[in-house]
């Protein structure tokens, strides 16, 4: 820590403390703060007309939501909030028929994870709009949403991983996304002490083929990686295509308190992966097919999402591949690792270092050439820090982790313990400007600030405390991001507002590329779900044993059928709606008293199913949650339980 | 018919032919649920909704005012009225192709009917969906009606319709106006022919039957 931080910070708690006395009000949110953020033409610049919308979509990390929120920007105006891992009740995500198949994993049904880094489909190392992906860190997968639905239409199980956190970040041309263990386990999982870590655990880095006409994922291959914890990744792009690069942390290898015993070693190291070469060599059959099992979830045409149990795949070692694996000596513990725009200079953020070191790609392939290594690692050959840095940014700030860029030619990192954004040019490090934020700042987005192309206007910061900065809410509250004008010399705060779960990483776009190629609804005429009704002619109650199905329609402001009875307690009850409107913007809702589940929300054309076990005798109703028409209050029926073997016939109503 | 006039006749016949690419008529409903718009478009042989799916909408809105659901299927109109253009086009040629002012008068005459047949058509069937309501619907208005406008602006309830030719109609209407405007110059030339050395005076007049 340099004597410059240390005072500076020493000042600010002492000028707290002082304010606290004096004013008796919490730190830092006095007047004075207040008139930091926001400069007199801020609103101006934020201020989105009713009506009008922004430029940018903005697609946020849910984090422990499990989910992603999508804001709009720069007015901040959140616009949807994408279920992907966690289930959903409010759309039904996870509850209906057709959607739980989407969280099956090989631990069975998983109901919640955390979601951490969206990152846009990529042409030409350009975000294309086609899709967003996200990664699940407790129960290693990858989701795919469209961007034309907002849906998620596809989430694939990692295998051999544990919390695939340096994920889901995809090369040049979507290639591949890409996965990474940050908890290095047994591979195969085993029953083996923990003290064995050293020698007995291992991490892996897995690529995922995408289909880039479908998007469809599968796991290309995997690489088998010392036990260390690999944190975060970006990929190569233009003269670094081709390339991969992945921070990792615990070089130590330690096992327990790793926040003492993690944090010896001076250097730890980013792992760059040739995965050009990795094609080679799984083409060559240096691949070892490997046992494992996983779930591989894909939401069909149909609207019907189906589970694919998948048993292996290849796995790569760096002694079999030559050539595949460098490790680039980078200070203490890097978090973030981040390529520039033009592919020639990484970024790592050494969340304890006192500086952020930018590697020169040029440089390290020239130290690859001349084989002149500072020794190696597992077999993997370990370049000279000396050798390939470009620059380091001096006195940066405290914790840097990660970093985006404009384009300018400058880099944007965030800085953890000093709650700040510092700006410094690529070319030389030298630091230009810097900007508080509220507080502790996590990651950072600039519009395509991970690509080749930002569109370098706004930065988004998104912060892990909140503490002062809105009405407070009890002890537990929302987290706070801030938008800051980055299109000038001066970083200038705009606006600040909550966001839902915890963003992590987030991914900027103009809508222009997305807003014309939305879907408005499902065409009825191609539904095909085996329960769907196309008109009010097509519905059925059948009983089959202990299983009802009620193939049900419903359009403003009506269900057909509406009254149903013959159903039994303890019958399983499936209520197929299908939504017969084909007007965009007219979903409906469905519920049933006691429903053990959630509702269903059905867009225009979709068919939903939901189960009900009637545990008691009795006529419930049923209605339309979703506030269709005017009429929306009449839209309702009813259903009728009986006895069990005492029921009447099944009997409905329904025009001829 | 003096060359010009075959020529005009003949075109003006053929563009007739765009109400087979174009549709005729147009029915816009303005609401503030609406802003990506509603509306018919009525062809020679369809009806569709102006956006995707838009008829659909419309019958769906329209059950609450229990008004019939309008199915294409059911109009037979849309089955003949493409003959009835294919004769008009067929005819304006052959008026072109004979060059006899008598036959262009009277393909004027027919012409004049059918439009007016086919608008007065319109307005019947626009009376028998705007009248001809489900007495148990869910909205009933004593007094009310939903026939939509012949031409122009209507209120009704929260919908503001409109109706106009759409590209096809006017296409139509500047076709039987030019043939119209044609029939006039040639009568007139016919009775300049007749009588050479006619006073100024007698041209101002206009023909007093169409078949003179």
């Amino acid at each position: 820590m340099s004597t410059r931080h240390r005072t500076r910070i020493t000042a600010a708690a002492l000028a707290c403390a002082a304010a606290a006395t004096v004013l008796a009000a919490s730190c830092g949110r006095g007047p004075s703060s207040q008139a930091a953020g926001g400069t007199g033409d801020a609103a101006e610049k934020v201020y989105v007309a009713p009506g009008q919308y922004d430029e940018f979509y903005a697609f946020l990390s849910g984090g422990f939501s499990g989910n992603m929120p999508v804001y709009a920007l720069p007015s901040g105006r959140m616009l949807r909030d994408i279920p992907v891992f966690s289930q959903y009740p409010e759309k039904g995500w996870g509850y209906s028929e057709q959607t739980k198949p989407m969280l099956m994993t090989s631990y069975g049904f998983i109901p919640w994870d955390d979601a951490h880094h969206p990152e846009l489909s990529q042409t030409d190392g350009v975000p294309d709009g086609r899709w967003v992906f996200v990664n699940a860190n407790n129960t290693p997968r990858i989701a795919r949403i469209s961007l034309k639905t907002f849906d998620t239409e596809e989430i694939i199980e990692i295998p051999n991983s544990a919390g695939n956190h340096s994920s889901p970040f995809v090369t040049q041309n979507t290639e591949y996304t890409v996965a990474g263990t940050r908890f290095s386990v047994p591979i195969p999982q085993a029953d083996v002490p923990i003290s064995e870590y050293k020698g007995k655990f291992s991490g892996t880095l897995s690529f995922i083929k995408v289909d880039s006409a479908t998007g469809r994922m599968a796991i290309a291959f995997q690489i088998l990686m010392p036990g260390f914890d690999y944190d975060l990744s970006h990929s190569g792009k233009g003269p670094s295509h081709g390339w991969s690069f992945f921070t990792s942390y615990n070089s130590e290898q330690a096992n327990t308190l790793l926040e003492k015993n993690a944090s010896q070693r001076d250097k730890d190291f980013i792992a760059a992966i040739n995965w050009k070469q990795a094609e080679k060599c799984v083409a060559d059959g240096k691949a070892v097919v490997t046992p494992s099992r996983y779930y591989h979830n894909v939401m069909g045409e149909n609207q019907i999402a189906t589970s694919e149990v998948l048993t292996s795949t290849k796995v790569l070692t760096p002694a079999a591949c030559p050539g595949m694996v460098y490790y680039l000596p980078t200070p203490k513990s890097p978090h973030g690792v981040d390529v520039n725009p033009s592919g020639e200079f990484i970024a790592a953020g050494g969340k304890l270092a006192s500086v952020i070191p930018v590697h020169s790609f040029a440089k390290m392939m020239k130290a690859i050439e001349t084989k002149d290594y500072e020794g190696e690692v597992s077999g993997i050959p370990v370049l000279k820090y000396d050798d390939i840095i470009s620059c380091e940014v001096k006195e940066p700030g405290l914790g840097p982790l990660h970093t985006e860029f404009d384009d300018k030619g400058n880099g944007y990192t965030s800085m953890f313990l000093s709650s700040e954004v510092v700006k410094w040019r690529v070319s030389d490090c030298a630091v230009l400007d810097r900007i508080p934020t509220y507080y502790s700042l996590g990651h950072i987005m600039i519009p395509g600030g991970d690509s080749r192309k930002p569109w370098g206007k706004y930065l988004l910061a998104m912060n892990k405390i909140t503490k002062d900065r809105y009405l407070p809410t009890g002890p537990e509250l929302n987290q706070a991001a801030q938008l800051i004008d980055i299109s000038g010399d001066k970083m200038k705060l705009l606006l600040d507002f909550p966001t839902v779960g915890e963003p992590h990483y987030a991914q900027g776009i103009p809508a222009s590329l997305i807003k014309d190629n939305q879907l408005r609804t499902y065409a009825l005429a191609d539904n095909k779900d085996p329960f769907g009704s196309k008109s009010e002619k097509d519905v059925n109650v059948v009983r089959k044993g202990n299983r009802v199905d009620i193939s049900m329609t419903a359009i403003r402001s009506h269900f057909v059928p509406d009254n149903i009875e013959g159903i039994q307690v303890g019958d399983s009850v499936f209520f197929h709606i299908t939504n017969l409107e084909q007007d965009w913007d007219v979903p409906h809702g469905f519920a049933v008293t006691g429903a053990h589940n959630s509702e269903l929300l059905i867009m225009p054309g979709q068919t939903r199913t939901i189960v009900w076990v009637p545990e008691r005798i009795g006529v419930f109703p049923f209605y339309c949650t979703d506030f269709c028409s005017a009429l929306h209050q009449e839209m309702q029926g009813y259903i009728r339980v009986s006895p069990k073997g005492g029921a009447p016939a099944i009997a409905f109503n329904a025009p001829k | 018919m003096n060359r010009t006039s075959r020529i005009v006749v003949a075109v003006a016949a053929l563009a007739l032919a765009i109400l087979f690419v174009a549709p005729m008529w147009r029915v816009d409903l303005k609401a503030p649920q609406y802003p990506e718009g509603l509306g018919l478009r009525i062809w020679i042989n369809q009806i569709r909704g102006a956006t995707p799916n838009g008829l659909n909408s419309i019958n769906g809105l329209n059950h609450y005012i229990g008004m019939k659901a309008i199915e294409p299927d059911q109009i037979p109109e849309l089955r003949f009225m493409p003959y009835v253009v294919i004769g008009l086009v067929l005819g304006g040629l052959l008026v072109a192709g004979f060059g006899r002012r008598r036959l262009l008068y009277a393909y004027v005459g027919v012409f004049l009917a059918v439009a007016l047949a086919g608008l007065y058509d319109f307005w019947r069937w626009e009376y028998d969906y705007g009248h001809n309501l489900d007495p148990t619907a869910a909205i009933r208005i004593p007094g009310m009606n939903y026939q939509p406008p012949l031409i122009g602006g209507k209120q009704l309830l929260n919908f503001h319709a409109s109706s106009w030719p759409d590209v096809g109609g006017w296409a139509a209407i500047a076709a039987v106006t030019v043939i119209f405007a044609i029939a006039v110059l040639e009568w007139r030339a016919s009775r300049s022919a007749a009588r050479p050395v006619v006073a100024p005076a007698a041209v101002r007049g206009l023909p007093g039957s169409m078949l003179a």
